[in-house]
């Protein structure tokens, strides 16, 4: 892994993303229905910050929204001080599901931006480099419908990581996950970003993936989607899931989502 | 393989072990057994097939009925050594086994069929004409039916590329842009459902010549289905895909090239498939009709010689032909869309 590591640098290094008082609605049957509300959040360069708040509350579009899919209806966006108008491969989303193109191989697939950046040709050991950092050298050739849903979603990590993003924006990434894939692949991301540099922004509903994952982890209320609370985790990685200071912002978040009785 | 007597297994006494492996090789020589004979009975019925050439006189005129008789003979002999030496045949021995039980009933059938036209006259003639009147075809007129085939496959071949690609072409453009679709679709809808065939009689005097007709019309026969299949592969792409592709930098151009048109492929395959079956109608409608060429041609030209061998013949030619065409179109799909789990074998 180690000689893997100095095979795949990294050309750039993490941007910083400003959202500025964005809201966002959409239109359904013919009413307004608001999912953002004045939402403010300031990233540092080479951050991994953890959004978290209830299911359906908004956060999959604000990740959207800092993808360039969507403008927001108020509000802007910016990543290292220029306007986001758009999607750009400097901004890579990882989605809930791997949606791999099930016509294309493993190699295809990670080769997908690349090949839409038109620079495949004299990069392709970069696609070899990627599919081995996430430990899957031997499935180049096959298909995703041959694949588990683990593997799936390391090849969708390979295909992300290709294109050296600046910001990874990860939606629910491991949301589908068995949970001992899941606590794999959480460290496994945990090194990605360490050895890469990028700046992480990540969806969850999982307070401990959270946690175990974030330098800060910012709590959304119920839709429309307001921040309700900024947290900074402030504790060395590679981080243990015993740490009872982590069990002490796990209980002071579950306050916050109202869910601190079961607790 | 080594035989055991019922002694000679009980004398093993507790050696359960072996006496399972005898047990299964007595087994595995009577599968053996049962395979040789279903190919030795298709032996018999193609040898059947012979004698009842040779047994009873012809009722009518026809040269060919000895050489059917001798070629019936080769065969059940070809039959019989091919299932019994299976395993030095290797993949020619197992393909004539596994094909054993339809060798028999083919045998069967060309029997009962030899006497009730050739020998008895069970079946009225000439509307039943017997084997060897349809094999005197293949032999005594075969530049001619060479040729009609030949026409018709150039024919086909011309009007479904044609249709195919426009057909691909219109329904990717629909399926893509909003302005194309508010243009084509009610055009589609008018033109599309119409049989192509009705078209014959104004198609025949519009266009230069019977030829260019045909193609047109078996192009808009293809057409058609490609266009909406097509149409409905491109625009049921999930949109997640494009959110993956412009995320990673994708321009319009290669949501179209590498993200619509492959994630459509399968409808498209099933469009391709429909239009066959179509434009092989129109085909031969066109042939009966305008076309001095190609089998429909000749199965309208036999019928006015009330020659019924020749269209049985040209039947098997036909049919032959359009089988073909759906399993090479069934290849290609098969190579391109390997990606697919459980697709039909066709």
């Amino acid at each position: 892994m180690v000689a893997l590591a100095t095979a795949f640098k990294p050309a750039a290094t993490g941007a910083s993303l400003e959202v500025k008082d964005v809201s966002h609605a959409f239109d359904i049957d013919g009413n307004v229905l608001p999912v953002l509300d004045n939402v403010s959040i300031s990233v540092a360069p080479g951050e991994f910050v953890a959004l978290l708040g209830p299911s359906g509350c908004g956060k999959s579009t604000l990740l959207r929204l800092v993808a360039g899919l969507e403008p927001p209806r108020a509000g802007a966006l910016e990543e290292d001080g220029v306007a986001i108008t758009g999607p750009y491969p400097s901004r890579v989303v990882v989605f809930q599901d791997p949606t791999l193109f099930p016509w294309r191989t493993v190699w295809d697939n990670v080769a997908l931006g690349l090949e839409a950046q038109g620079v495949l040709k004299t990069q392709r050991h970069r696609v070899d480099a990627a599919i081995d950092l996430v430990g899957l050298g031997a499935f180049k050739k096959a298909y995703p419908h041959q694949l588990s849903g683990g593997m799936a979603q390391r090849v969708a990590l390979a295909r992300a990581l290709v294109n050296d993003p600046r910001i990874l924006v990860l939606d629910e990434p491991l949301g589908k996950l068995d949970s001992l894939t899941r606590i794999t692949m959480q460290a496994e991301l945990v090194s990605l970003w360490q050895r890469n540099g990028f700046t992480a922004l990540l969806v969850t509903h999982d307070v401990e993936e959270a946690l175990f994952l974030a330098n800060r982890v910012i709590v959304f209320s119920d839709r429309p989607a307001r921040v309700t609370a900024d947290i900074t985790v402030d504790r060395p990685y590679p981080r243990h899931r015993g740490d009872p200071h982590l069990a002490e912002l796990r209980r002071q978040i579950l306050g916050l989502l109202g869910l601190d009785a079961t607790w | 393989m080594p035989t055991y007597s019922a002694s000679e297994i009980a004398s093993l006494g507790g050696d359960r072990e072996t006496a399972l492996i005898a047990g299964d090789g007595g087994l595995h020589f009577v599968n053996k057994l049962r395979f040789s004979i279903t190919g030795i009975g298709a032996g018999l019925a193609w040898l059947a097939f012979g004698l009842s050439c040779m047994r009873w006189p012809d009722i009518g005129d026809w040269p060919r009925t000895e050489a059917v008789a001798y070629t019936a003979f080769a065969i059940a002999g070809g039959i019989a050594i091919a299932t019994t030496a299976q395993a030095a045949l290797g993949k020619f021995g197992d393909g004539v086994q596994r094909r054993a039980p339809w060798l028999f009933a083919l045998g069967a059938f060309l029997t009962l069929w030899e006497l009730a036209t050739a020998k008895f006259g069970w079946l009225p003639l000439p509307f039943f004409p017997p084997p060897q009147s349809i094999v005197e075809v293949y032999t005594d007129d075969l530049p001619k039916l060479l040729d009609s085939a030949f026409a018709s496959v150039k024919l086909q071949l011309g009007g479904y590329f044609i249709g195919a690609a426009v057909g691909f072409l219109t329904g990717v453009s629909i399926g893509w842009s909003r302005l194309a679709g508010y243009w084509v679709h009610p055009i589609l809808r008018f033109i599309g459902p119409l049989p192509a065939t009705a078209w014959l009689p104004i198609a025949f005097f519009t266009f230069p010549s019977a030829w260019s007709a045909s193609t047109f019309l078996i192009a808009l026969a293809t057409g058609f289905p490609v266009t909406v299949l097509t149409w409905s592969g491109v625009a049921s792409v999930s949109t997640a895909y494009y959110d993956v592709a412009r995320t990673l930098g994708a321009k319009p151009s290669f949501l179209v090239t590498k993200v619509a048109i492959p994630a459509a492929l399968p409808h498209v395959f099933v469009g391709l498939f429909m239009g066959l079956g179509a434009s092989f109608a129109v085909l031969v409608v066109a042939e009966m009709i305008g076309v001095k060429a190609g089998l429909g041609f000749y199965l309208q030209w036999a019928q006015g010689w009330a020659s019924y061998n020749n269209m049985y013949a040209a039947l098997i030619v036909m049919s032959l032909l359009c089988s073909g065409a759906i399993t090479l179109l069934f290849k290609v799909r098969d190579r391109l869309l390997v990606w697919q789990k459980g697709v039909v074998k066709w």
